[in-house]
């Protein structure tokens, strides 16, 4: 069956069923229709947006400001909803 | 707890639920256990009760965790947690033996309401009259989610399940939300408080309590579900908020000290038992979710209406009580 | 040169609690239910003496008992816990969880007829219920194979070919609570034996090779959602694990026969070599039968018993081995499985046969359902059949029930 070609042999992988790649190789940025696009003229740096994602897909820069990570944000809109500034907006994708 | 003290000492700790997870959009279970796991202190092991989060952050070969995690069955999330608990007190006991390296071990339990109202009842109870040195933390959706949406002891009272469905005889669930979090205080067990994803630090304070604390611990965290309580997904926080804000779900804590089960106010709910004009309405709730709808729709329900506000009355009461309040 | 032993006087129970005691694993995790309950009370005994450094985890259900040694096994602990009849049934869906998470957790099984009606007596339909559970399963003759074998059991579970959970059966009551003579090894020979738990790798989710256990050091992940891309693969790999299984009973078998004088294998034949008619079973009726075979011997009859140790993994060539050249065997089944052709046990021996070019006739006797007495006239009766078949080259009927009314 091609959809389990390139699938390996149960003599390559960990026994007991352990799971051997990390999420982070599965990216669900595909399943957004929008995406949040911070106005970082208005951002305070309160840090809601990065606490409230059920995905950790807002990260934290180096300079203070929350980043989305588009390969895992899956377009909720949570951030955008609780942002105290209104400084995040859900733009199609 | 001194190092977290803001969102952004919060911010600081690392995430140790990784990202790629397949929770929905919007699930809050995927906002509790990042917020939990950012409160832990180290070492930690999980265990995890069969449901959506289970699911979704370990679909093979993939895994999302970044602490020692095992899945075992539906019902006996409580009795593994006590063998992981079990073992390492008898390793340090002797001092030999994988876990023997450890000064502590942080053992947590996360299953949904599903794995503790009902079918991991048993074993809760057992696991708590044990008293095994572990935090057990419920996140509520108030349904089977997992296997599609159907009641479970958690649900309230008139919300559409799907083996609870709004009918033209019957609206709804037809009985009331179990108290878990009172039924575990009367446990007697060290510590039990109740958390919602909306109020990040309240939580986050909770889990650490509850992991320092010796003996079991119990945290009932709401857990709004966009897929099952019918909302669009950004409005899970929102959501989160309103069930405290209109005392549906109130936030407090109970510790057993001196042979007495002590409950203390949270202040999100706190800041409402001194000021009861801010408790608002349960309507203002139920209107936002679409599990609630046939309350509203095609006619005005006040009768079902007026029920619940009773309920959550005599529920916020009897927690006023016991906090010393009334 | 076996070891010096000190003979005790012991039941089965007491002879499994005592081995445990030796063994002095981490944890223990039991509920109660006759005829197991002289292994908690006993045990409990220990613990409370401080005999041994077990955490004896008094759980509410068989179904957490096994739930917490899973738990257990996996943060890196030796677990044991034992159970019979309706516990066994009540732990049955975390069965194959512990196999399928290669967790060598031991069980002893006090074989006890399973409900309903409520029956608290032997027979084997509890083991037999969980004979697809992924779980190894040593049948016992006697209180001192008990003890033996509850002692080897952890060798055989850890073994890195194997990783898979061992279940020691013993007959309930006719076993359990019936006093025997038990040589039993001293404490630091049993300590040896055993030694430390080893642990196999495997490669976690961050790429690294790393001990099998719920270590924070090295977080592993264990117990994930399959889809059905991955499932067979991973019942592959338990499949191997129970076909490399056989030589290791074996291998540990004989390893404890130099250290006791007492050695055991997958399979124990009783004067079989020149026998012509011979009964085939599991357990402390082989025993009895033993009694029955040295009769028949003296009146010059071709009598021989082939007892089955090791049920699963079932010993294929073993037994084709020991029972391809008699005329009649006559297979034993202490339970039933309702609506199939004969007992589990005659399923499986008629199965091995089938590919062969000299069979023996092959014919069922199902015994001692709830603990129906299986004493030696019964037993007589058996042969007596076995005979008539060999003269007669036919069997009548192939499925008989010995022992009941009507």
């Amino acid at each position: 069956m091609s959809s389990e070609e390139n699938l390996p042999s149960w003599r390559e992988i960990p026994i007991a069923g352990v799971p051997y790649k990390p999420s982070t190789e599965y990216k669900t940025g595909d399943w957004k229709v929008y995406k949040p696009v911070i106005n970082y003229e208005k951002c305070t740096k309160c840090m809601f947006c990065h606490t409230y994602c059920p995905d950790g897909a807002i990260k934290i820069r180096e300079d203070g400001f929350p980043e989305p990570d588009y390969d895992f944000c899956k377009g909720c809109g949570i951030c955008a909803e609780e942002c105290p500034v209104k400084a995040i907006e859900m733009v199609k994708d | 707890m001194s190092e977290i003290r803001t969102l952004k000492d919060l911010a600081q700790k690392p995430d140790l639920l990784m990202s790629g997870h397949r929770l929905c959009a919007g699930c809050a279970a995927g906002t509790i256990v990042r917020l939990a796991l950012k409160a832990t202190r180290g070492p930690t092991i999980i265990a995890n009760a069969t449901g959506c989060l289970e699911v979704a952050t370990t679909i093979f070969p993939y895994s999302s965790w970044k602490v020692p995690w095992i899945h075992n069955a539906f019902e006996n999330v409580a009795a593994t947690a006590s063998g992981i608990e079990a073992a390492f007190r008898a390793m340090k006991r002797i001092n030999k033996g994988p876990l023997a390296k450890y000064e502590h071990v942080d053992v947590i339990a996360f299953a949904g309401d599903g794995g503790t109202y009902d079918i991991g009842f048993q074993a809760l109870s057992g696991a708590f009259e044990r008293g095994h040195d572990f935090l057990y933390i419920l996140y509520d959706n108030e349904a089977y989610m997992n296997t599609g949406i159907q009641r479970s002891g958690g649900t309230p009272r008139c919300a559409w399940t799907t083996t609870s469905p709004a009918g033209s005889v019957i609206p709804g669930k037809r009985e009331w939300k179990k108290p878990i979090a009172r039924i575990a205080a009367e446990h007697e067990i060290p510590y039990v408080a109740t958390a919602s994803p909306a109020y990040p630090m309240d939580l986050v304070r909770k889990v650490r309590k509850g992991l320092e604390v010796e003996g079991p611990a119990f945290i009932h965290v709401l857990s709004p579900c966009t897929r099952g309580w019918r909302y669009p997904p950004e409005k899970t926080i929102k959501i989160a908020k309103l069930a405290v804000e209109t005392c549906f779900f109130p936030l407090w804590e109970a510790e057993f000290k001196d042979g007495e089960v002590v409950y203390t106010l949270s202040a999100p709910s706190e800041r409402i038992a001194r000021k009861p004009e801010l408790k608002k309405p349960v309507e203002e709730y139920l209107k936002l979710q679409g599990r609630f709808s046939h309350l509203f729709r095609p006619k005005k329900r006040e009768d079902l209406i007026n029920e619940i506000q009773q309920w959550v009355d005599r529920e916020w009461k009897l927690i006023l009580k016991r906090c010393g309040k009334l | 040169m076996a070891v010096k032993q000190i003979v005790m006087g012991l039941n089965g129970d007491e002879a499994v609690a005592y081995a445990i005691k030796q063994v002095d694993p981490d944890v223990v995790a039991a509920y109660p239910i006759t005829p197991q309950t002289i292994i908690v009370e006993r045990f409990s005994e220990y613990v409370a003496n401080g005999e041994v450094h077990t955490e004896f985890v008094a759980v509410e259900s068989e179904h957490s008992a096994l739930s917490a040694c899973v738990g257990a096994a996996a943060a890196g602990a030796r677990a044991f816990t034992a159970t019979a009849a309706n516990g066994l049934a009540l732990m049955w869906e975390i069965l194959y969880i512990a196999s399928s998470c290669r967790l060598p957790i031991v069980m002893a099984i006090v074989n006890r007829a399973l409900s309903g009606p409520i029956n608290i007596h032997c027979d084997h339909s509890d083991a037999m219920g969980a004979r697809d559970s992924g779980w190894i399963q040593i049948f016992c003759e006697n209180s001192q194979e008990a003890y033996d074998s509850v002692i080897q059991a952890w060798r055989i579970a850890e073994h890195p070919d194997v990783q898979l959970p061992v279940m020691v059966c013993l007959d309930g009551f006719v076993l359990s609570h019936t006093l025997e003579n038990v040589m039993t090894l001293p404490d630091d020979v049993v300590k040896k034996f055993v030694g430390e738990r080893k642990f196999v790798t495997v490669k976690n989710h961050f790429g690294k090779e790393v001990p099998f256990i719920l270590d924070p050091e090295n977080p592993i992940t264990i117990g994930p959602l399959d889809l059905y891309d991955f499932y067979f693969e991973h019942k592959m790999q338990q499949i191997d694990a129970m076909g490399k299984a056989p030589k290791v009973i074996e291998e540990i078998g004989k390893e404890y026969g130099e250290l006791s004088g007492r050695t055991y294998g997958l399979v124990h034949p009783y004067k079989l070599e020149d026998a012509e008619i011979a009964i085939v079973g599991l357990g402390s009726t082989m025993g009895t039968a033993e009694i029955v075979v040295d009769k028949l011997r003296e009146k010059g009859v071709k009598a021989g018993l082939l007892r089955i140790r090791s049920f699963r993994p079932f010993p294929v060539q073993q037994i084709i081995e020991n029972l391809k050249d008699k005329k009649v065997i006559g297979v034993l089944d202490r339970a039933v499985s309702f609506g199939a052709y004969g007992g589990p046990l005659f399923n499986e021996i008629r199965n091995i046969f089938y590919d062969q070019d000299i069979r023996p006739l092959i014919s069922n006797y199902i015994y001692g359902l709830g603990g129906r007495d299986m004493p030696p006239q019964r037993l007589m009766v058996i042969f007596d059949d076995l005979q008539k078949i060999a003269e007669t080259g036919r069997i009548e009927k192939t499925v008989k029930y010995i022992g009941v009314r009507g």
